[in-house]
């Protein structure tokens, strides 16, 4: 089976993230890193993988040059080989242009797919969408938010967990799956598998080399046009107190003055 | 004046909040046109509140398919098609982020998503859970906008509600089929995202047991429980009420934070909410940072003390 999973590398959570002044992601700010919710869609491609003799799973991520840190992540979790969009020309590229070049990217991945892991949303947009956007361009079924997967045969089932409840899902492969939080812990990679992860194949692709057509992408063809970014002030600390047997009843007064209760 | 469509979610024909919140919302841009998508007899029971909420035309496109989202973005597709709508306004959720980027790739329109603001002149949203504002604009006819619930003020104001059957060809896209479906029960509780007091607890309460404590004090007050991801994952509390990042963004008017510290993650769900309150017993917890009413002291004695105050008062 040929397993493709689009990882992504965002801005680590734990420092603090900018935006620059048009309102781009600024991504020297903060440290980058695989995003969790990737690792575990990763997870879920080896253990398909493991499941399956003969079965070979590729990254694909669309980002900048420094990406590679993320695919060397995926690859020393224990995937087989790595594409890499990566082209000057991609820089501000909306959702919908995204979608469309990762579309045309997986159409490039030696071996083709029959399957296609993603994380349900990323934590740096919370866009949640190009998953399912991926699979409407690629005429696929897209199964997504899932808490469980099984694939047995040709046939996907899903269970899909959001806030308003439980779905469960059918299609046929190929499709689109997207992971949530609880799907799985991920592997940590071990020494062997850092190791064995810089002499695995890389394919970088320029936007030439996937098929993108210069006009789908970039900023100046995004059709979302962010006008101004401002940071908000941070909200400061206000009244803090020590209990001293009576913390709640301070907390009653303090709410009962800003008429709250 | 251009129509704007308005994707109604509902439950069992009985219309979600954001719904409304989008009918006024969709004032800003043009004419409201409520679309529902569902089996036969779900419109009746949504017209009058789409009425009273503004909408001037009602989409009905029924249909029994068991695709998953295909009907929706399929229905709207064809009005997309047909009325050349001002833009297309869908709720956030996970569906709705789903609708909406699956329509604007098969009507190559602009996408904005999450959007806490809609006029005529563009679109605003809150990042990084609150961090920044931007302002932003689109190219090109019937943007599809995604709306944050809770972000609009509903008004009601009455439009004329016209009825107007829509035949939708299904467009034949490969779909996954929905082969069953649980909904939430919410409890007697306020849905967490919509509630105006949240109280949350983290990994300081201790136990799935303990978490009485949190819910008796969100009970005097009203309002929804919340829980931190160390609470959730430890498992004294169900996934679906986590906050933060990788869990629900909330702002309500009162926020209390029982036994969390506040990490950066936690943060990004609820530092947009009014007021903070929280209880803690490192003094040095991030929470405090934020919040506008600190008590640094063990949340078992000040939470039932603090209950049992409010209790008195409305006793
Ligand atoms: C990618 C990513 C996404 C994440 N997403 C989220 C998210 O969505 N939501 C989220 O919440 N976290 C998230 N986290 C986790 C986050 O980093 C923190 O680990 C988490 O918020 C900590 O939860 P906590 O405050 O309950 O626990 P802790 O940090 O362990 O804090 C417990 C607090 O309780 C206090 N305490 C203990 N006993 C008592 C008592 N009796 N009375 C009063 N106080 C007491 C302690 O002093 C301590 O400050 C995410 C992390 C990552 C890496
Ligand atoms: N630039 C990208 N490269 C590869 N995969 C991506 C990219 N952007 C999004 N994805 C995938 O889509 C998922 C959801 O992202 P989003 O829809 O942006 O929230 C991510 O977890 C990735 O699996």
């Amino acid at each position: 089976m040929n397993i493709v999973v689009l990882v992504k590398q965002v801005p680590d959570t734990y420092s603090e993230r900018k935006l620059n002044s048009d309102g781009i992601l600024d991504r020297e700010a903060s440290d980058a890193v695989l995003d969790e919710i990737n690792e575990r869609a990763v997870e879920a491609a080896l253990q398909l993988k493991e499941a399956n003799d003969g079965s070979e799973v590729t990254v694909l991520t669309m980002g900048p040059d420094r990406a590679t840190d993320a695919i060397r992540k995926a690859l020393s979790m224990g995937a087989d080989k790595a594409v890499h969009l990566s082209d000057e020309a991609l820089a501000g590229t909306d959702y919908i242009g995204t979608a469309k070049a990762l579309a045309k990217a997986l159409g490039k991945v030696e071996g083709g797919y029959d399957v296609i892991f993603a994380g349900n949303e990323a934590s740096d947009g919370r866009g949640g969408a190009i998953p399912a956007m991926v699979a409407e361009l690629l005429g696929i079924p897209a199964l997504t938010h899932a808490q469980e997967v099984s694939i047995e045969g040709g046939t996907v089932n899903v269970t899909r967990a959001t806030d308003d409840g439980i779905t469960k899902l059918t299609a046929q492969l190929p499709a689109v799956i997207s992971v949530n939080e609880k799907i799985n812990e991920p592997r940590y990679p071990s020494f062997k598998g850092i190791m064995a992860a810089k002499k695995k194949p890389v394919t970088t692709l320029s936007i030439a080399d996937a098929g993108i057509d210069a006009s789908e992408v970039g900023l100046a063809s995004a059709l979302s046009t962010v006008t101004s970014a401002a940071p908000k002030p941070p909200k400061s600390a206000g009244e803090k107190i020590e209990d001293e047997g009576d913390g709640g009843t301070k907390i009653a007064q303090f709410l009962a003055a800003q008429k709250l209760i | 004046m251009a129509e704007v469509l308005v994707l109604v979610d509902h439950v069992d024909g009985e219309a979600k909040k954001v719904t409304y919140e989008l009918l006024t919302a969709a004032k800003a841009l043009g004419e409201p046109a409520a679309v529902v998508v569902g089996p036969a007899g779900t419109a009746g029971k949504l017209a009058d509140g789409l009425k009273a909420h503004g909408a001037e035309k009602i989409y009905v496109a029924e249909t029994d398919s068991t695709d998953f989202l295909t009907p929706q973005v399929d229905a709207l597709a064809s009005l997309v098609a047909a009325k050349n709508p001002a833009a297309v306004l869908i709720g956030v959720s996970a569906d709705g982020k789903e609708i909406a980027g699956r329509l604007a790739v098969r009507t190559n329109s602009a996408l904005l998503s999450d959007v806490v603001g809609v006029s005529a002149s563009g679109v605003s949203h809150s990042i990084f859970g609150g961090a920044f504002t931007v302002e932003a604009t689109w190219k090109g006819d019937h943007p599809v906008i995604t709306v944050r619930p809770g972000a609009v003020e509903i008004q009601e104001s009455a439009g004329a509600g016209v009825e107007e059957a829509v035949s939708v060809s299904a467009s034949g896209v490969r779909s996954a089929t929905v082969v069953s479906r649980e909904p939430i029960v919410g409890g007697d509780r306020p849905e967490l995202t919509e509630a105006s007091v949240v109280v949350a607890g983290g990994r300081g309460v201790g136990s799935a047991e303990d978490f009485s404590v949190v819910e008796a004090l969100a009970d005097a007050l009203g309002g929804a429980v919340g829980a931190s991801r160390a609470a959730v994952d430890s498992g004294y509390y169900p996934h679906q009420f986590q906050v933060g990042q990788t869990g629900k963004t909330v702002s309500p008017q009162l926020y209390i934070a029982l036994g969390i510290s506040g990490a950066i993650q936690h943060r990004a769900g609820m530092q947009t909410s009014k007021t903070i309150v929280a209880v803690n017993k490192d003094p040095e917890a991030p929470i405090f940072e934020i919040a506008d009413f600190g008590v640094v002291g063990d949340l078992f004695k000040v939470a039932p003390q603090l209950t049992e105050e409010i209790n008195k008062r409305k006793g």
